[in-house]
């Protein structure tokens, strides 16, 4: 034989062995109780959350159904006619989209601009004072935290149907969301040019304007692009509380079972955040490179 | 002195601008450039506020109902309705947890199935990838609309919201975290006679189950953001209450039930954030 397999004495494989099934036994020990616990949860919640499998399995159906409704007649040898009767609205929703973008644009600029100016305040290396920092920052929390939605809800109260409460409670939101980000990005700049600024005599403003914002300003940008594609998806539902955008007609289309409408608007919506997503992905592609170059 | 002769002197001066042209205007081109893109970003923002029908009035009046509103929500206050808001408390962690979990189970197979290493067949896998796409791509809210008009209102439309879109994200990063995981295991075991599903079983899922078990906690965390808000379309949860609440301008139930939704979510993260660490390390979440 070529190789023959070493062979350990029995009393030597003995004591392994157990060893190995006592490992074995307390490995399937813990996943017992992991399981266990999972399916406690499962089972809680099953009951907090009414679910009943009854009522579901007979209305099972249903779902597919639903789904059947929304898909639109189209056949191949009346295929323009189809698509125009699918799409009866177009021009409707093409400005709805239109006005959604703008919201996101305008909540995205707003609550960016506020994020810069919070953002410095909020970084532990450019303020000294924990009272300032720690307020900001407890601020940035609180508005991100609450979700844009329910600031939408109130601020529709507050201002009135339309567009501006959906543009201020994307902003607040925002610029929470971005505060947070930006002041990471500025706590983790190289801190000499700062120190070369201050050691020529430069106040705090001007030591910001010099020294930190030329080293974070294409973070900035990137972050503020991935916020606006969020921002879009946001701006598409905020209608659904009376706040402007395709949302509204969504809403309207799928409370009315109008069946054709819910997947037309759907599918613009998904083409408009998927050509937004690529956009804008071109674009912080490039800022990465212009701070590669340098 | 010294300063007197880091000056240029007029000859030299001359003799540089001719040299290098550019330097003899302040403005350089790429300052050029920003001027013009940040004058169309504010020219759109403008057309926008006007498009939008922004007006200083309404934004004035609208600040001081806000302001308002504030007042009175202090101090938050239940009223008698606390056994009702607890009992959407509980239902809204069931819509958090059951969604992630039934969305988590049904997109385990959905990321094998999307991964390059497991299906060879590109028209396959990218098939699957645009159905992760889709389901993701439609915001839960919307989701969450669709099933209240398939299944009622109440808390199950909202889990079905919530494991429909989870299907979608997590798919996706169950595909990405089985494309990353190392080949050798599977062809260790394919060369000691090892079927296709029992590679996948013994060589690939006890590497990749702890990166997908850390993946659902962190889902878990944001969709207990999102299931507080499903129930503004009826789906179930704590945002029934807030949206019905705020409608009716009960201002200290809307301040505490904001203040629910805010405990909820700082203690789910905390819960969720130690189980992460405990399940991949420290060092691999924070990386």
């Amino acid at each position: 034989m070529a190789h023959a397999v070493i062979q350990l004495p029995p009393d030597q494989i003995a004591p392994l062995a157990r060893h190995y099934d006592a490992a074995l036994a307390a490995r399937r020990r813990h996943s017992l109780i992991v399981a266990a616990v999972i399916l406690v949860c499962i089972a809680l919640s099953c009951w907090a959350g009414e679910v009943r499998p009854g009522v579901f399995a007979a209305n099972a159906h249903r779902l597919g159904q639903y789904f059947w409704n929304i898909t639109p007649t189209l056949r191949w040898d009346s295929l323009g006619a189809d698509l125009a009767e699918w799409y009866w609205n177009l021009d409707g929703w093409l400005k709805l989209l239109f006005d959604t973008i703008l919201i996101a644009y305008l909540g995205t600029l707003i609550g960016g601009i506020g994020a810069f100016c919070l953002c410095f305040l909020a970084s532990a290396n450019l303020v000294r004072s924990p009272w300032i920092r720690l307020s900001v920052r407890r601020l940035l929390e609180l508005f991100r935290t609450v979700p844009e939605i329910v600031f939408a809800l109130l601020f529709v109260v507050a201002f009135g149907l339309g567009a501006m409460p959906g543009v201020l409670a994307l902003a607040i939101h925002t610029m929470g969301a971005l505060g947070k980000l930006f002041a990471e990005v500025v706590e983790n700049i190289d801190m000499r040019p700062v120190e070369g600024a201050t050691a020529t005599g430069a106040s705090w403003t001007q030591t910001v304007r010099l020294a930190v914002l030329p080293q974070v300003l294409s973070n900035f940008t990137s972050y503020g692009l991935l916020r606006f594609e969020i921002n879009v998806r946001e701006a598409a539902i905020m209608g659904f509380v009376g706040a402007g955008g395709i949302g509204q007609d969504l809403v309207e289309a799928i409370r009315k079972f109008y069946y054709s409408d819910v997947s037309a608007i759907l599918l613009l919506i998904i083409a408009t955040v998927v050509i937004i997503d690529l956009v804008t992905e071109r674009i912080r592609h490039g800022l990465i490179g212009m701070e590669q170059g340098r | 002195m010294i300063r007197a002769r880091l000056t240029p002197t007029d000859a030299e001066r001359a003799r540089l601008f001719a040299l290098h042209p550019q330097l003899a205007s302040n403005v350089h081109p790429r300052s050029m450039f920003t001027v013009a893109l940040l004058a169309a970003l504010a020219a759109l923002a403008v057309y926008a506020l006007w498009h939008l029908s922004f007006s200083i009035g309404r934004l004035g009046t609208g600040i001081g109902q806000l302001l308002h509103f504030v007042t009175l929500m202090l101090p938050p206050d239940p009223g008698t309705q606390l056994p009702l808001y607890l009992d959407a408390l509980g239902e809204t962690l069931a819509i958090a947890f059951l969604g992630t979990f039934a969305g988590a189970a049904l997109a385990l197979p959905f990321g094998f199935l999307a991964a390059k290493n497991v299906i060879a067949n590109p028209a396959f896998h990218v098939a699957v990838r645009r159905v992760l796409d889709v389901l993701r791509g439609i915001d839960k809210l919307i989701w969450a609309l669709i099933y209240v008009t398939v299944v009622g209102l109440g808390p199950f439309a909202g889990i079905l919201a919530i494991a429909t879109a989870s299907i979608g994200e997590l798919g996706k990063l169950f595909s990405e975290a089985v494309e990353a995981s190392d080949r050798k295991p599977v062809e260790g075991i394919v060369s000691t006679g090892g079927s296709k599903p029992q590679a996948v079983r013994f060589g690939m899922l006890p590497e990749v189950l702890p990166v997908l078990a850390s993946q659902m906690l962190y889902y878990f965390e944001s969709n207990a953001r999102q299931s507080t808000i499903v129930g503004i379309v009826g789906a179930g949860g704590l945002g029934l209450h807030l949206a019905e609440q705020i409608r009716v301008l009960e201002w200290q139930k809307v301040s505490f039930l904001i203040l629910m939704m805010l405990i909820m979510v700082a203690v789910i993260d905390l819960i969720s954030s130690r189980l992460r660490f405990a399940i991949i390390g420290r060092k691999a979440v924070t990386a």
